[in-house]
């Protein structure tokens, strides 16, 4: 998770002459920021598991009554569904079309080649709200609002870039000499690739991939406009927010939290990380 | 070109004789796919006004008061979050560089752990601590602090406070690169010369980093102008940016050629923003 303890001026780090006070105010603040970074997680937890019938804090005991109740609300199951087949479907999706636009991009010297790398990173530079209601006006025309399958075209347009920018630096990292190589001894250009170069770059592979599904599973904005009756997971909650706010939200929240770090532990483990420092 | 197999010049998916055009085909399917659901669409929305032969909407956007004022207040807001990132997230970037390696991982827990979970946990959570009967108000009473509860949602610095939790980490990370590169021997050098620690900071450590600082701030101002979801909910109505209106004149008041307009303004912000910040580091190969 934490690239670069050693480097070439790893033993100057410390600053040798930094005065103890000036260190010991550095770890205090930076501590104050962490714990307001961390506060609303510390909170979303105990009260999930409130006994009250209402929001109070501290909860005034232990129950399971609001995971209950997101478990025996079929609109919440109906919504955890819909997500989950959207984040799959972007991630196979985007994975796909992020990678051949990163070999693309990286191999590639075309004429207009910088268009279409400004093409690709645009969908993170383009405020959401843009993109969405863009798109629902096109949807509307083709009546493809609520269908899951529109969300995940949506969101796969918001998921490319990162999938371009994870995998085209593992490909300008590898040596394209050994795909040179394995053409040299007979194999074709595709076979090269599927031999040679893919294995060594399949982690970041797997870390866009990882990407794409989180980047998916959270997305609101896409989802709000063109899921309609449909409603994704934080669309759902959205509403909730709006409407009701009783702790089965909470639970949810909690849900969700613990998905996202088994993916990002399942992506440090397979992959190299989704660690967005580079 | 093609020295090693000339006689299969022709052949293979990816276009052996040309080794130029083989990439652009292989990236066809994606541009397409950008071009149909995302480039075209978002023009389109933008042209609404254009495409009705008027420009009035433009006009509109731009010299309206009620629209300058959001405008305004979404310049004002970006603003005050960059800055917000930038105070608390340059010493924790220096802090990640500089720590023991057990701090460091503490350290990046905590960034990274709110970073990953949904924005929209996140603004549930503030509404549960900063509400009438919320947590924060809860305490202070039983402490006997106030009196009454605080009014504290529905209100700039709670917007404020909600989007730089958010973007912090932005600020952040590439902050945290270039520090990583920063060659210490510079300042050690500047402290062999006789320079005191704050003057090394401000002339020799500060500047090093200026491209981290630079990148994250535009990072995190352009994302704030764009941002929906916490002054939709911190907000509630009271604290009106520029993407909250979009979403308005689209949902409520139907009328997608001033939303399309809006979008552009917005969009033309957002852009001159980032092309202030490329200016800005040209030359810097890393960004």
């Amino acid at each position: 998770m934490v690239s670069g303890a050693s480097g070439p001026t790893g033993k100057h780090r410390r600053r040798p002459r930094a005065g103890r006070g000036f260190r010991r105010l550095l770890a205090i603040y930076c501590a104050v920021v962490f714990v307001f970074l961390m506060a609303p997680l510390f909170i979303v937890f105990p009260i999930s598991f409130s006994a009250a019938r209402y929001l109070t804090f501290p909860p005034p005991g232990f129950s399971w009554q609001w995971y209950e109740s997101y478990l025996n609300d079929p609109a919440w199951i109906q919504a955890t569904i819909t997500s989950v087949k959207v984040a799959f479907g972007t991630t196979v999706l985007a994975t796909i079309l992020g990678t051949l636009a990163a070999f693309s991009l990286v191999r590639g010297s075309y004429p207009g080649r910088a268009w279409v790398d400004r093409l690709v990173a645009a969908p993170i530079i383009v405020p959401n709200i843009i993109i969405a209601v863009a798109l629902y006006g096109l949807f509307a025309r083709f009546k493809l609002i609520g269908e899951w399958y529109g969300v995940m075209l949506g969101h796969t347009i918001y998921a490319i870039p990162f999938v371009v920018l994870v995998v085209g630096a593992a490909l300008r990292t590898f040596d394209a000499n050994q795909e040179q190589a394995a053409m040299g001894l007979g194999a074709s250009r595709l076979k090269a690739v599927w031999k040679v170069t893919l294995p060594q770059i399949r982690p970041s592979i797997v870390s866009a991939a990882f990407l794409a599904f989180i980047t998916s599973f959270d997305e609101l904005i896409i989802a709000l406009f063109t899921s309609g009756v449909n409603a994704t997971l934080p669309k759902k909650m959205f509403e909730n927010i709006i409407f009701e706010i009783d702790p089965t939200i909470a639970a949810v929240s909690v849900l969700q939290i613990l998905l996202v770090a088994l993916v990002v532990t399942l992506a440090s483990r397979f992959g190299v990380g989704v660690n967005p420092i580079r | 070109m093609n020295a090693v197999a000339p006689a299969r010049r022709r052949g293979g998916l990816f276009g052996r004789g040309h080794p130029h055009r083989g990439p652009l085909l292989l990236g066809l399917p994606t541009i397409v796919f950008l071009l149909v659901l995302f480039a075209v669409p978002v023009v389109q929305f933008m042209l609404l006004p254009v495409a009705e032969g008027t420009f009035e909407p433009y006009v509109k956007a731009l010299t309206g008061r009620l629209y300058l004022q959001v405008i305004w207040n979404t310049f004002e807001i970006a603003a005050y979050v960059t800055i917000l990132a930038f105070l608390l997230g340059y010493p924790v970037a220096y802090f990640l560089t500089v720590a023991p390696p057990f701090w460091r991982l503490i350290g990046f827990f905590c960034v990274l752990m709110p970073f990953w979970t949904s924005i929209l946990v996140r603004t549930y959570a503030w509404m549960v601590i900063l509400g009438r009967r919320g947590v924060l108000n809860e305490a202070l009473l039983a402490l006997d602090i106030i009196d009454k509860p605080m009014v504290l949602l529905h209100s700039m610095p709670t917007v404020l406070l909600g989007m730089v939790h958010v973007l912090m980490p932005f600020f952040i990370f590439p902050v945290y690169g270039v520090m990583q590169r920063i060659d210490m021997n510079l300042v050690a050098a500047a402290r062999g010369l006789g320079a005191p620690d704050w003057r090394v900071f401000l002339r020799v450590y500060f500047p090093l980093t200026l491209p981290g600082v630079l990148s994250g701030a535009t990072l995190v101002f352009i994302l704030s102008m764009g941002f929906f979801i916490t002054p939709a909910l911190l907000g509630g109505g009271r604290v009106t940016m520029i993407a909250v209106l979009i979403e308005q004149y689209v949902n409520k008041f139907l009328n997608w050629e001033f939303a399309g307009a809006l979008s552009a303004v917005l969009l033309a912000a957002t852009l001159i923003v980032y092309g202030l910040m490329k200016w800005a580091l040209r030359g810097d190969k890393r960004w």
